[in-house]
C-alpha cells in the first residue's frame, strides 16, 4: 500500500484552527505567509480556496442524499526564470505545505519555459465585495430540511405531483498571495434552490430556481410554487411544427443562452483569427454595431444583483467592464499576456455579466407578445459551430405557447440551433435584469425567428 | 469490396492511424513488479474510528472512504508549455444511515478526531432529515469483503515520469502538427488521474484500491482567409491505463496527420441536409451509445431520483418496459460491466462495497436491466424474483472523491461486435451513399434521451463504397428509438474497440465519472442529417 502516512494529520500537530470554518482574512494571510516562506524560488504564488458546502437533495417525493463537506484547495506556483510549476495540496500542516512547495520547485526546475509568463504583479487595491451573510454560513441541517418540505409536503398532500429539488449553501474564502507583496482575500456565501416538480400523469414538467448571497431573501416557498404551477399547466402539451418563432426567453432562459458569447471576448483568439468576432489579417469587429442599439453588456464582480470575487486567479484587480454599449463592441478581453504584447490594459475575463437595455418585467413582454414560444430554461447547450456561435441545446420544464399576450397552452419541447448573436440581432423586447438561479444579471428578452430544428418528445 | 488498400488510396491516407483507442488487451498483460497492495493500519484505524463513532451516535448502517487523489497535467500550445499541475489531496468521506436516511459529512482533518467529527456530522444530518422522510431507504445485501486489494492494468505509473518527458512528447507532436499546411495552432495537453481508495463498511468490508486513468488531448487548428476548422482535440480515447498507453498512442506520427485533416476540413464540402446511411466510427458511436443507452439506463433516472437535473428516461417506469421495450434490432447485444481491461470505469469494488459482475442491459434487441446500486436494487424485486435471480446490486455506486457522497454511476456500456469479423473499411465498401463520421464533436440530447444531435470531427463522404472526400457542417439529429432500430450492419470482434469521456456529469452537488464504452463500427440506415453551418 503506497498510501503515505506523512499525509495523515498529527493530533498535536501543525493544523490551523477552526478546521471545519472558512478560513477568515487573517487566518489565509497567516497560511499564505507560512507557504512563501518555504520558498526557494525565484517567485512563489500561493491561491487558496477554503469552502464548507452543505446541502440537501430530495426525488420522488422523497428525502435522497444529504450532507457536507469542508474542503481547502492550496495551489503553489513556483517559478524559476520563465521556468513555472504548479502543485495542488489540501494539506494545511507544515509538512504538508512543505510538501507543495518543494515538488513544485522541482516540477518547475525541469518545466520547459513559459515565454508568457509575465512575473507576479505586486501589491494590488481591489473593491470591497460585501458577499458574506450569517444566514447562509450558518443555516442548519434541520432548516435545510424544513425548506425541503416545504416542497415536499404539498407534492405528497397533492396526489398528482412528484417533485425533486437541490438545495445548497455555500461559504467559501478565496486568497491569493505572493513572494512580490500581493495579498488579496474575497470571502462569500451563496445559497441556491432548485425545483423540478413532474405531473403524475408523465405528461407535465416545471422547474423553477433561484440564487441569492443572503439565505434569509431566498424565497424558497416562492420556487416551489411557480414550479408546481408550471408542472400543472404544462400537461398534454401541443406539438407545434419546428421552424421559425418568435421566443420570449425568461430569465434563466436567458442566462443559459447570452453568457456563452464570453469565451468569444477573448482578444487573443480573435485577433488569432479564429473567434466570431476575428475579421481575418488580424482585425477584429471592435467598434462595430454587432447586436441590437438596446443592447448593453456589462461586468462587475460588485453589481449588486451579483457579488462576485473582486479579483482572478492571479490577482488581477477585475472592476467594471462594459463589452458591448448600445450594440456596438467596445471592447475585448486581455490577459495580462496578450495586453501587454498589444499595448492594451489587462481586463479579466468577461465573468459576472449583466445584460441590460431595458425595464420591462416578464410579465409585461408576455403580455405585449402577439404570437411567440416562452422557454422557462434550457438543457444541454453544446457549440456547433465557433465561427457563428451557434448552440445546440433544448427547451425544457415548461414551454408554452404564447397569443395575444396570454400563456394559452404548453406545448412539446424543441430542439434549437440558435447563436447568441444572432438573436440579439433579432432582439424585439428587452426586460430588466434580475438575479438568475446562475448567479449572473439577466433579463426576459424577446426574440424573433429564432430557430427550433426538432420536436422533442422529452417531457 | 473495398480492400485496405485501395481505401487508403481515396485521399483519406491518414484515416489508416488516426484514431488511436485501446484494443482489446490480451487477458494476462505484462505487469511491472509493483509493491504488493495492502491497506495501511493508520488508514484502517481511521476508517474503524468513523465507523464506530457512527454507530456511537446512532447509525444503524455506515461506510467510509479515506482516499488519496492525485492528478497530474500539462498544457501546451504551438512550441510552448502552457501549464503545469499536480494535485494531491487526501481526505474522508462518512456516510450514515439513520431511522431510513442518508446524511454525508466530509473532512480533511485525517485524525481520530477529524474522522470522528465527520461521523457524527454525518449521524447529525441524516436524523435532521427525519422529520422530512417518507419511504425508508433499504440496502440489499451484499457479502463483507475483508482486507481484499485490487489494482487496475496499468504499466508505467505515469506519476513516475518526469515533467520535461512529457513536455517534450507533446512539443515533439505539436511540431508535427505545425508542418501541415494551414495549421496555425496546436493545442495538446496530457492528464493524469492516480487514486488510492480505502473503503470500509459495518458489513465488515476493509477493501483497497488503486487505480490510474491516463488522457492525451490535441487539437489542431487551421486558418483560411475567413474560415478556420479544428481537428482534435478527442484524437486519442482516455483509457484506464499508463504511461505505456501514452507511448502506444503514437502521437508524434500521427500528429501530422490529424493536422492535413484539420487542413482538408477547410475545403470541405457543405453537407446537403436529408437522409444519409451513417457509419459510425467507435470513436464517433461511443458518445452516442452513452447517452442514448448509457444514461437511459441508470434506474435513479428511470425513477425520478435525477429529475431536477440531468432528468428521466424514455427507458421507464421498470414495469412497462423491462423484459418488453425492443431498442434494437435482434443482433443488438449491450453489457454493463466493471470489468473491460483498460476502460476507465473498471474497478474491483464499488463505493457500496460491491464486486460488480457483467450484466446484459439489452439482450437481442430487447431491454433487461438497469444500472443499479445497493439502494436501488431492491425497487426492482418483483423483476428479479420473476427472473429467478438474486437482488443484488449492480456495484454502480461511485463518488469523485472522499469529499463528495457515493451515488450511481455508469458503469463501462458496452456495444458488443457481431458474428460477422466486419471491418470499417467493410462497411464503407458496402454502402452506396453515405456518411462515415470519425471522432466526438457537438453532442446534445434531452432530458429523456430522446431526441439527441451529435457531430463528429471528421465526415467523409462515401459513394459507391469509396470515400470521395471530407463533407463539414455535419450532424445527425435522431430519436433515440428509431435511430438503434436504423442499425442494420455491426463491425466484428477485431474492428471493436473502447471510447471514453474522463467527465460525464450527473448528481446535485454535479460530480464528474470517467467511463468507456467499447463497441465496433456500426452502420444506421437512412438518419436526419442537418447542416450546422449557419443555425
Amino acid at each position: 500500500m503506497t498510501f503515505p502516512k506523512r499525509l495523515l494529520g498529527d493530533e498535536a500537530h501543525g493544523v490551523l484552527a477552526a478546521p471545519n470554518g472558512v478560513l477568515t482574512r487573517e487566518e489565509a494571510q497567516r497560511l499564505i505567509e507560512r507557504t512563501v516562506k518555504l520558498s526557494k524560488a525565484d517567485a512563489i504564488r500561493v491561491n487558496v480556496q477554503s469552502a464548507r458546502e452543505s446541502n440537501v437533495r430530495f426525488a420522488a417525493n422523497q428525502m435522497s442524499t444529504a450532507g457536507l463537506s469542508s474542503t481547502t484547495t492550496i495551489r503553489v506556483q513556483s517559478v524559476f526564470g520563465k521556468r513555472k510549476a504548479s502543485v495542488v495540496t489540501n494539506s494545511r500542516t507544515d509538512e504538508g505545505l512543505r510538501r507543495a512547495v518543494a515538488q513544485s520547485e522541482a516540477l518547475a526546475r525541469l518545466a520547459p519555459e513559459d515565454p508568457e509568463y509575465l512575473g507576479e504583479l505586486g501589491p494590488q487595491q481591489y473593491v470591497a465585495v460585501p458577499a458574506w451573510f450569517e444566514s447562509t454560513a450558518s443555516l442548519s441541517a434541520e432548516e435545510r430540511a424544513k425548506a425541503a418540505l416545504s416542497a415536499l409536503a404539498p407534492a405528497r398532500a397533492a396526489n398528482d405531483l412528484t417533485v425533486a429539488g437541490f438545495l445548497v449553501t455555500t461559504a467559501r474564502a478565496t486568497a491569493i498571495g505572493n513572494s512580490a507583496g500581493l495579498f488579496a482575500y474575497h470571502r462569500g456565501t451563496d445559497a441556491n434552490y432548485s425545483l423540478t416538480a413532474r405531473t403524475n400523469d408523465g405528461t407535465g414538467s416545471g422547474w423553477a430556481g433561484a440564487e441569492e448571497n443572503d439565505w434569509a431573501k431566498l424565497d424558497f416557498e416562492g420556487v416551489a410554487r411557480r414550479a408546481i404551477e408550471k408542472a400543472r399547466a404544462s400537461r398534454n402539451p401541443a406539438a407545434l411544427e419546428p421552424g421559425r418563432y418568435t421566443v420570449v426567453l425568461e430569465p434563466d432562459a436567458t442566462s443559459d443562452l447570452i453568457p456563452l458569447m464570453a469565451g468569444a471576448l477573448q482578444a487573443r483568439s480573435a485577433e488569432e483569427g479564429r473567434s466570431a468576432f476575428a475579421k481575418g489579417g488580424g482585425a477584429t469587429k471592435v467598434g462595430e454595431k454587432i447586436v441590437d442599439e438596446r443592447v448593453t453588456l456589462r461586468s462587475d464582480p460588485a453589481d449588486p444583483l451579483i457579488l462576485a470575487t473582486p479579483f482572478d486567479n492571479e490577482g488581477l484587480p477585475l472592476g467594471a467592464q462594459t463589452w458591448i454599449e448600445r450594440g456596438v463592441l467596445k471592447q475585448l478581453a486581455y490577459t495580462r499576456y496578450w495586453a501587454n504584447k498589444q499595448g492594451k490594459t489587462p481586463t479579466g475575463g468577461a465573468n459576472s455579466l449583466r445584460l441590460e437595455g431595458g425595464t420591462e418585467s416578464l410579465d409585461q413582454i408576455i403580455a405585449s407578445t402577439q404570437r411567440g414560444v416562452l422557454v422557462t430554461h434550457c438543457w444541454y447547450i453544446r457549440a456547433v459551430d465557433q465561427r457563428t456561435l451557434v448552440y445546440t441545446g433544448l427547451t425544457r420544464d415548461g414551454t408554452f405557447l404564447i397569443e395575444n399576450g396570454k400563456i394559452v397552452r404548453p406545448i412539446k419541447n424543441f430542439r434549437f440551433n440558435e447563436s447568441p448573436l444572432f438573436m440579439l440581432n433579432n432582439l424585439d423586447a428587452i426586460g430588466r435584469p434580475v438575479r438568475t438561479a446562475g448567479g449572473d444579471a439577466m433579463p426576459a428578452i424577446r426574440v424573433r425567428d429564432f430557430s427550433f430544428t426538432s420536436l422533442s418528445d422529452a417531457v | 469490396m473495398t480492400t485496405r488498400r485501395t481505401f487508403l488510396k481515396t485521399g483519406t491516407a491518414a484515416l489508416g492511424a488516426a484514431v488511436i483507442g485501446p484494443r482489446l488487451l490480451p487477458a494476462e498483460p505484462l505487469q511491472q513488479q509493483r509493491p504488493a497492495l495492502y491497506t495501511d493500519p493508520a488508514t484502517r484505524e481511521l476508517m474503524m474510528e468513523a465507523l464506530d463513532a457512527a454507530k456511537r451516535a446512532g447509525a444503524q448502517w455506515a461506510d467510509v472512504r479515506i482516499s488519496r487523489n492525485r492528478s497530474n497535467s500539462i498544457q501546451t500550445r504551438e512550441r510552448q508549455v502552457t501549464d503545469v499541475v499536480d494535485a494531491d489531496t487526501t481526505g474522508c468521506g462518512v456516510r450514515a444511515l439513520v431511522d431510513g436516511c442518508w446524511g454525508f459529512a466530509a473532512t480533511e482533518e485525517l485524525t481520530k478526531a477529524g474522522v470522528g467529527a465527520a461521523a457524527q456530522e454525518a449521524v447529525a444530518v441524516a436524523k435532521a432529515n427525519r422529520v422530512a422522510r417518507d419511504r425508508r431507504v433499504v440496502l440489499a445485501p451484499a457479502p463483507a469483503y475483508k482486507d481484499v486489494t485490487w489494482r487496475s492494468a496499468y504499466t508505467i505509473d505515469p506519476f513516475t515520469i518526469p515533467v520535461e518527458d512529457k513536455a517534450d512528447l507533446l512539443l515533439r507532436a505539436n511540431a508535427e502538427a505545425l508542418k501541415a499546411p494551414n495549421v496555425r495552432f496546436v493545442n495538446s495537453g496530457l492528464a493524469f488521474v492516480k487514486e488510492e481508495r480505502n473503503y470500509a463498511n459495518t458489513d465488515g468490508s476493509v477493501i483497497t484500491q488503486d487505480y490510474v486513468r491516463s488522457w492525451v488531448t490535441l487539437a489542431c487548428t487551421a486558418v483560411g482567409s475567413s474560415d478556420f476548422a479544428t481537428r482534435g482535440p478527442e484524437v486519442v480515447q482516455p483509457a484506464g491505463r499508463g504511461w505505456e498507453y501514452v507511448l502506444e498512442a503514437d502521437i508524434v506520427t500521427n500528429a501530422r496527420k490529424w493536422g492535413e485533416e484539420a487542413s482538408e476540413k477547410l475545403k470541405a464540402k457543405s453537407v446537403e441536409i436529408g437522409r444519409w446511411d451513417l457509419i459510425l466510427h467507435p470513436s464517433q458511436l461511443f458518445l452516442t451509445i452513452h447517452e442514448t443507452i448509457g444514461h437511459a439506463t441508470e434506474l435513479d433516472r428511470a425513477m425520478g431520483y435525477e429529475a431536477n437535473m440531468a432528468g428521466t428516461s424514455f427507458i421507464a417506469p421498470p414495469e412497462k418496459v423491462l423484459g418488453s421495450l425492443k431498442l434494437g434490432p435482434e443482433f443488438m447485444n449491450v453489457v454493463g460491466n466493471r470489468s473491460e481491461r483498460g476502460a476507465l470505469s473498471t474497478i474491483g469494488y464499488d463505493d457500496d462495497g460491491v464486486k460488480p459482475e457483467d450484466f446484459p442491459i439489452i439482450r437481442n434487441g430487447v431491454f433487461v436491466d438497469y444500472q443499479t446500486t445497493r439502494e436501488q436494487a431492491p425497487w426492482l424485486e418483483w423483476w428479479y424474483s420473476k427472473q429467478g435471480v438474486p437482488v443484488r446490486s449492480h456495484g454502480c455506486s461511485y463518488a469523485q472523491s472522499w469529499a463528495d457522497v457515493q451515488f450511481q454511476r455508469m458503469p463501462n456500456v458496452s456495444l458488443q461486435p457481431g458474428e460477422r469479423d466486419l471491418s470499417w473499411d467493410d462497411l464503407i465498401a458496402a454502402t452506396d451513399k453515405g456518411i462515415a463520421m470519425i471522432g466526438r464533436a457537438s453532442y446534445s440530447i434531452d432530458q429523456q434521451r430522446y431526441n439527441g444531435q451529435f457531430g463528429a470531427q471528421i465526415c467523409y463522404e462515401v459513394r459507391n463504397g469509396k470515400i470521395v472526400g471530407q463533407l463539414r457542417d455535419v450532424a445527425y439529429q435522431m430519436r433515440s428509438p428509431e435511430f438503434w432500430n436504423s442499425l442494420d450492419t455491426l463491425g466484428g470482434k477485431s474492428s471493436y474497440m473502447l471510447g471514453g469521456t474522463f467527465n460525464d456529469g450527473k448528481g446535485e452537488p454535479g460530480q464528474s465519472n470517467a467511463v468507456s464504452h467499447g463497441c465496433p463500427p456500426a452502420r444506421f440506415r437512412n438518419v436526419n442529417v442537418i447542416n450546422t453551418g449557419r443555425g
